[in-house]
Parts: structure tokens; C-alpha cells; sequence
């Protein structure tokens, strides 16, 4: 597969227009705001449908496992789509983050034993990983190997649907060697205090993770900082082509409004001045949604760019969301500002994607590292 | 339209057997672009009865494939002249053709292009050149006043497309008219146009009294704009012709020795149009060069060059990709030529961050004997040429974005419309 040539086969364009039409329907803004409301920011009834009529969470897992076996660029039109409707929903830390570690680190029988019930949504898994500054270093987790146990020990953050989660995949450090590792605790079982994070986007809830002395399945305790950069490239992926999604949603916005909204007896897209906004803003997301299809191809075609790939897109989706959500209030004006306008939901959630697996500056740099500059 | 009956192995064929018997590196390009342009092979897609074959662009591409195969030269097709056949071709009368093509093929004859002025630029259909109708003794003709500028080649060229207006009663775009003027004659004066880095690319084109014959009218009288639209679509798409140039083929032979001067003629305006976008391609060397590298300003400043660029890379592959498949143009066809003024201003502004004190110097002074000075002095071109980036914006927002156009006030007769 030539990676860098993209183009969508007629099964994928199907796909995304399915997902399209099921998230504009079924979960319009009115929709994402009372489940935004909501205590547990969870949509079970809306999530169950994505999973029973459309399959989703198993959509790029293995069918062995109960999934429908489509590839990276598959899981990448549907971020792209969930990001666009803002669905709030479990998709990106179980069928992604979770369901990614587990093929990335644990044992076939293993995945054969967690996965199916990710992909039925009959349980929904996440990722601790990350240390108080957000990176995914486990700095604050350790693990101590007894003779017949793996105790867990530390403060995960920023854990995605923490709350609300059953199956945690939590990346350690050996309390002697300091090797990375990653370990499976249920949290019917383990006893893990949980809080609540308030996110400044209330569709992506995320919580911190105290665990004492918790046991803990081993998943993997070899190559651990390899495993964690592989799981990392993809969920990188991910992540860039849900802001791609985003950016063009609130980039339709600005223009549709453009079109209405009369100022001095013309449409303000009438003014250069918005017009050239508007353009800048259509090359930008442009620009970002190829990067994002780019690195998507990489991860389905395991290329050797993918790194770098991953890197590029989310530098690139990360600030074109940020900026196009920046602009739609602007556009907008006074009421762009108001709660009652839905820009500050993307924005908002732009805000967060923008630091939730490293900004725009440091995976610039990472590209960099990744081409040996 | 193609020959139904002519499959492709047909044309494959034919085109084979025809350059074996004439294809011949030891004859003079002159003679072997005669053999070629009347044997129709040099424009496959023309129709029979002008130099072409009436092939389809499939089996036009199938003959190109096989004269690059073999290094066999085709016809003249650099810049101007190609403009002004396929202008002609399509709104020329039989004697306009008969008079012209043929000799633009063979590279006999070369054409420039006079349609910006000093007073209209991105408003072209503002143009102010007169062309009056005058009646004497030899009769009725058309007599030109006014200046052209940015006119490449107008300093060899023997015929000019012109742009020029004939009526000043009409709205703007009507009162136009397009005509092929000779520039050999004495009401014509020509004049390099130096710009900032110091090149002298184009020309000024100066008419005084110049005399064009009523049948060098192209078109109708007041179609100018019109035909003006076949000579700008062609424009647009004749980037890749220049780049074609070809191959791993042996090219020997005196022919050969005679497209290479052609080319270095045709060329040699474009000299600096790499260092015009900005040379993304030298940003890390340079960086690595001069130990810069291992500033972590540069280091962003670098890699946001180099994610846009290779996002543009990208966007432009798959808007490819998308015409290949049949699927109707998206928004990223349009959006190649402000991507790439973003990336040659970021560039250059890598550059300079990258070259410090040195960025200062010029000549051999200046890092990489001057390359760099030059970089940052041919930069501010590439926004302007071919359409400005506010132009490219209006057009992206008002075609592509749908939104509303901007009042205009130059609808009446041109006459009262205000203007430099």
C-alpha cells in the first residue's frame, strides 16, 4: 500500500456515511449536551446502539476475538466521525486506547479472554498510563512481583472514562528493576479509589487512579517502552483524526453562519475579511485531514514512517482545531461566546485534545527524533 | 472525440512503427519537427485536419509513453507558443490556423503573451490598451496603444496574444477583444523588467501607434475575455509540461544538442523560481550545517515547515487520487497554490532564523555563495504570481466555500469606472 496516496475504497466511504447519518440523527448537539450534563457524562443507551446496530467498538479488532476485522484507516473514519458529531462515548478509551494495549501487550490468550467483551460493549476497558504532567512515562505507578502476585501501587491521571470503566490496562514500573510493564485490573475486584477529574470538556470525562497494593494480571513485563511507543503512535492516530473531525465541524459552522448572518446589508462571508478567514481555515483543516489519512494508512500498512506519521498529524490536526474553533467564535461574535451556541463544545474539546497526548510542540519534535534530525 | 475502432495496442502500434521509420536523432530538429508535426503523431489529441490524430487523452498519453521511451523529441511546446496554439486552435478561423499553427509546432515562430498592464493585475478584464479601428488608404486595421507587462519571452517573440480594448461603452468584461499582434514591427517596444533579486525575468511591452491586421482579430470583436479564459485554463495546467522532461534514454545525436539550447532559452526565466518556494529542501542541511540544529527554536521552526509541507505534499497526491477514480474535485484541488505561499514565507523565515548574521549577505558572501539572499529576496513573488493569495482566497471562499461575493462596483459602462 502506498501510504501517502490516499483514497477511500466505495465499503469505506459506505461506512463513514452510515456512522454519519446514525451520529447526526441519533446524537445531535441536543443529545451530546444532556448527556454532557449528565453525572457520569456516559451515554450507556446511546453507546449500546453504537455497539449492537453498528458494531463499533470491535470494528478494527481481530474476528477471532468477535470483531469485524477492518484495519486503522477503518478506526480512523470512525474518529474522524465521532469527533465531527462530538459523540461523547467510550470508542476512544476502550475500542482505542484499551483495545490497542491489549494487542500491543498482552498474550493471545489474553486478549482472547478481554477483548470479546470490549467489543460486545459489554464492558468497557481504559488506559492509566499517564503521570501527573500527562506523559505516558507510569512514573507514579509501581508494581511489586510477591511470589504469587503483582501488586500495584502509585497514582495514574488522566485516565479517559476512568469513572465509568471495567477493565483498566495499567502501565507500571518495577519497584526494583524500574522496567516498564502492563498489567489488567478489573475494578469490580481490585478496590481502586477513583476520582473524578473536572475536565474543562465535559464529553471527555477523565479521572485519577489511586491504587494500593491492588493485584494485578500481568500483561507484559518485556520491552516495556517499546510496547508503550507502539501503542502510543496509534492512539496518536487516533486522537488526530477525531480533531480533524472536530475541526471540520466547527469549520461547516463558521461558514454556514457566514452565509446567514447579515452585518452593513450583506452577509458577513460577503467581507474579505471572513472570507479569507474561511479559506485559511479550509487549507488548514485540509492539510491536517491528510496528514491524519496518511498516518492511518501508516499504522493499517505497519509502515516504517508511522512514527513520524503520527507525530506530524497530530502536530497538524492539533493546531488546526484549535485554530478553526478559535475562529468559528470570532466568526460567530457575541453569540459565538454564549452557551446556548454549541462552538464552545469543540472548543472545548479542541482545548483538551490540544494536551491529552502531548501538544503540538512536542510532537513536532518527536517527528524530528523519529527521521534521526 | 477518439476513434472507437482504434484500440490502445492499435495506437501503440502504430505510434511504434511510425517512429521506427521516421525517428532519426542525426536529422536537424527543424526537419524533424516538420516530419513529425504533419504526420499528426506531435499532437495526438488534435483533430486530423490540424496536425492531430483525433486521439482520446488515454491514447494520446500511450503515444507520449512511447516517444519518451525512445528520447524521440516532440514539438515545440514550451511556454507561450503552446498558449497560443491551443487559443487558436480553438477560436481561430481556417486562415488564422493555417497561417499559425503549423509554425508554432515546428518552433519557428515564438509568441509571448501581453495581457497584465501596470494598471490591471489581478483585475485583468480591467485592461486599458486601446485597440481603435482605423480606416486609410490600405484600408481598415486595427491601430494599439498602451503597455503590457510581466510579458516572458516578449523580447524574442515574434507574434503576441494581445488583450486589448475596443469598446469603452460596454461593462468591462464585454468591451474587450483578442488579437495576434506582430512584434517585429516598429509601434512595439520592448523592455526587460528588473525585479528585487535582481533577475530580469519578464518584460514591458510598450505599443505606440502598433498596427494589427483586422484578420489577427481572434474571435469576435468584444469576445476577448472569452478566448482570454481558453489562454489562462491552458496556463494553469502547463506546469507539468515543463517539468516533462525526459528520461534514461541514450541521447545522442546533433538533435539533441538542439532541444537542450531550446530549453535553456525556454528556461532560463524560471531560474530562480525553486528559491521562489522558499527550498524546504535545504532547511535541515543548512540547520545541520551550521550546528543550529540543536536549537530548540529552530527546531520548530524547521519541523512546522516541514509538516506543512509535506501535508500540502499529501493533499495534492490525494486530490489526485480522487480525479483518477472519476470522484468530482474536492475542496483540496483548489487550495495547492495558497499552501504553497504559506510554506515558501515559513521557509524563508526558517532561513533567516537558520542563518543568523549570514542571513544579511548576499553573493558569495552570503551562506551557500548567495542562495540563501536569494531565497529570501524571491520569496515574496511566489504570493503574487498567477493569481495573489487574496485571489486564491476569494475564489476558495466563493466557488469551493460557497460564501457570498463582495459587492462590486465596476458593472456599468467602462468608461465611468473609476480606475488607476
Amino acid at each position: 500500500m502506498n501510504v501517502t496516496t490516499v483514497s477511500f475504497s466505495d465499503e469505506q466511504e459506505q461506512f463513514r456515511e452510515i456512522l454519519q447519518k446514525f451520529l447526526s440523527t441519533q446524537a445531535p448537539t441536543t443529545e451530546v449536551r444532556r448527556i454532557m450534563a449528565s453525572d457520569s457524562g456516559h451515554a450507556s443507551e446511546l453507546w449500546r446502539r453504537l455497539c449492537d446496530e453498528l458494531a463499533l467498538p470491535g470494528l478494527h479488532l481481530p474476528e477471532a476475538c468477535g470483531g469485524s476485522g477492518f484495519g486503522a484507516v477503518e478506526m480512523g473514519i470512525a474518529m474522524e466521525e465521532l469527533g465531527r458529531a462530538l459523540t461523547p462515548c467510550a470508542f476512544f478509551a476502550s475500542s482505542v486506547m484499551a483495545a490497542i494495549a491489549l494487542r500491543e501487550a498482552a498474550s493471545d490468550d489474553q486478549q482472547q479472554s478481554l477483548l470479546p467483551d470490549i467489543i460486545s460493549g459489554q464492558r468497557i476497558a481504559t488506559l492509566a498510563i499517564c503521570d501527573p504532567k500527562g506523559r505516558w512515562s507510569a512514573d507514579t505507578m509501581t508494581v511489586t512481583h510477591t511470589s504469587d502476585a503483582a501488586l500495584l501501587n502509585g497514582t495514574a491521571s488522566y485516565v479517559i472514562d476512568g469513572m465509568i470503566a471495567d477493565d483498566i490496562i495499567v502501565a507500571a514500573r518495577d519497584s526494583v528493576t524500574t522496567e516498564l510493564g502492563f498489567y489488567h485490573v478489573t475494578t469490580e475486584s481490585s478496590g481502586i479509589e477513583r476520582h473524578a477529574l473536572k475536565s474543562l470538556d465535559d464529553t471527555r470525562r477523565m479521572a485519577r487512579l489511586h491504587f494500593s497494593d491492588n493485584p494485578a494480571a500481568v500483561l507484559t513485563t518485556r520491552d516495556g517502552e517499546a510496547v508503550r511507543d507502539r501503542i502510543f503512535d496509534q492512539v496518536c492516530v487516533a486522537l488526530a483524526c477525531e480533531m480533524v473531525g472536530g475541526a471540520q465541524a466547527v469549520l461547516d459552522s463558521a461558514v454556514e453562519y457566514a452565509k446567514l448572518r447579515v452585518q452593513f446589508g450583506r452577509t458577513i462571508g460577503s467581507f474579505q475579511a471572513i472570507k479569507h478567514k474561511c479559506a485559511e481555515m479550509l487549507l488548514e483543516v485540509e492539510s491536517a485531514r491528510s496528514a491524519a489519512y496518511v498516518a492511518a494508512r501508516a499504522v493499517a500498512a505497519e509502515d516504517p514512517q508511522l512514527r513520524a506519521y503520527a507525530s506530524l498529524a497530530l502536530a497538524a490536526a492539533s493546531e488546526a482545531f484549535v485554530n478553526t474553533a478559535t475562529q468559528c467564535i470570532q466568526i460567530h461574535g457575541g453569540i459565538g461566546f454564549t452557551w446556548e451556541n454549541d462552538t464552545h463544545l469543540w472548543f472545548k474539546r479542541a482545548k483538551v485534545s490540544e494536551q491529552l497526548l502531548g501538544d503540538s510542540t512536542f510532537h513536532k519534535e518527536r517527528m524530528l527524533q523519529a527521521w534521526g534530525i | 472525440m477518439s476513434d472507437n475502432n482504434q484500440t490502445s495496442t492499435d495506437v501503440r502500434d502504430q505510434v511504434r512503427s511510425w517512429l521506427e521509420v521516421n525517428w532519426d536523432p542525426q536529422r536537424s530538429l527543424q526537419q524533424w519537427r516538420e516530419i513529425l508535426v504533419d504526420s499528426g503523431w506531435g499532437m495526438p489529441q488534435w483533430p486530423h485536419r490540424w496536425y492531430g490524430k483525433n486521439l482520446s487523452a488515454a491514447d494520446a498519453a500511450i503515444v507520449n509513453e512511447e516517444f519518451a521511451k525512445i528520447g524521440a523529441v516532440g514539438v515545440a511546446s514550451g511556454g507561450p507558443g503552446r498558449l497560443a496554439a491551443v487559443t487558436i486552435l480553438e477560436h481561430g478561423n481556417d486562415a488564422q490556423k493555417d497561417k499559425y499553427l503549423r509554425r508554432i509546432l515546428t518552433g519557428e515562430d515564438p509568441w509571448c503573451q501581453l495581457f497584465s498592464e501596470p494598471g490591471s493585475g489581478s483585475d485583468l478584464a480591467g485592461a486599458t490598451t486601446r485597440a481603435d479601428r482605423k480606416a486609410d488608404q490600405s484600408g481598415e486595421r486595427w491601430i494599439v496603444n498602451g503597455q503590457k507587462v510581466w510579458n516572458t519571452s516578449a523580447h524574442h517573440a515574434r507574434y503576441g496574444l494581445l488583450v486589448a480594448r475596443t469598446d469603452w461603452d460596454l461593462p468591462k468584461h464585454q468591451g474587450l477583444s483578442y488579437f495576434i499582434i506582430d512584434m517585429t514591427q516598429p509601434g512595439v517596444t520592448v523592455q526587460q523588467l528588473r525585479q528585487m533579486n535582481g533577475y530580469a525575468s519578464f518584460n514591458e511591452v510598450f505599443m505606440t501607434d502598433a498596427v494589427i491586421e483586422p484578420s489577427d482579430l481572434l474571435g469576435s470583436e468584444g469576445d476577448g475575455w472569452k478566448v482570454a479564459m481558453t489562454t489562462l485554463a491552458h496556463e494553469r495546467r502547463m506546469g507539468d509540461a515543463l517539468r516533462n522532461t525526459s528520461s534514461d534514454v541514450d541521447r545522442s545525436g546533433p538533435i539533441y544538442a538542439e532541444v537542450d539550447a531550446e530549453n535553456a532559452v525556454a528556461m532560463e526565466p524560471y531560474r530562480w523560481y525553486p528559491q521562489r518556494a522558499g527550498r524546504v529542501d535545504l532547511l535541515v542541511q543548512q540547520a545541520q550545517a551550521n550546528g543550529t540544529i540543536n536549537d530548540p527554536v529552530v527546531r520548530q521552526e524547521i519541523a512546522r515547515v516541514l509538516v506543512m509541507a509535506r501535508s500540502a505534499e499529501w493533499t495534492s497526491l490525494r486530490a489526485r487520487a480522487a480525479q483518477v477514480r472519476g470522484k468530482p474535485q474536492g475542496p483540496e484541488g483548489s487550495l495547492g497554490k495558497l499552501a504553497a505561499s504559506n510554506i515558501a514565507r515559513a521557509a524563508s523565515a526558517a532561513h533567516s532564523l537558520i542563518s543568523g548574521a549570514e542571513a544579511m549577505l548576499a553573493g558569495e558572501d552570503g551562506p551557500l555563495d548567495g542562495l540563501i539572499g536569494e531565497i529570501l529576496l524571491s520569496v515574496p513573488a511566489i504570493s503574487i504570481a498567477g493569481g495573489t493569495d487574496e485571489i486564491q482566497k476569494n475564489i476558495i471562499a466563493e466557488r469551493v466555500l460557497g460564501l457570498d461575493k463582495e459587492p462590486r462596483f465596476d458593472s456599468g459602462p467602462f468608461r465611468d469606472v473609476r480606475r488607476n
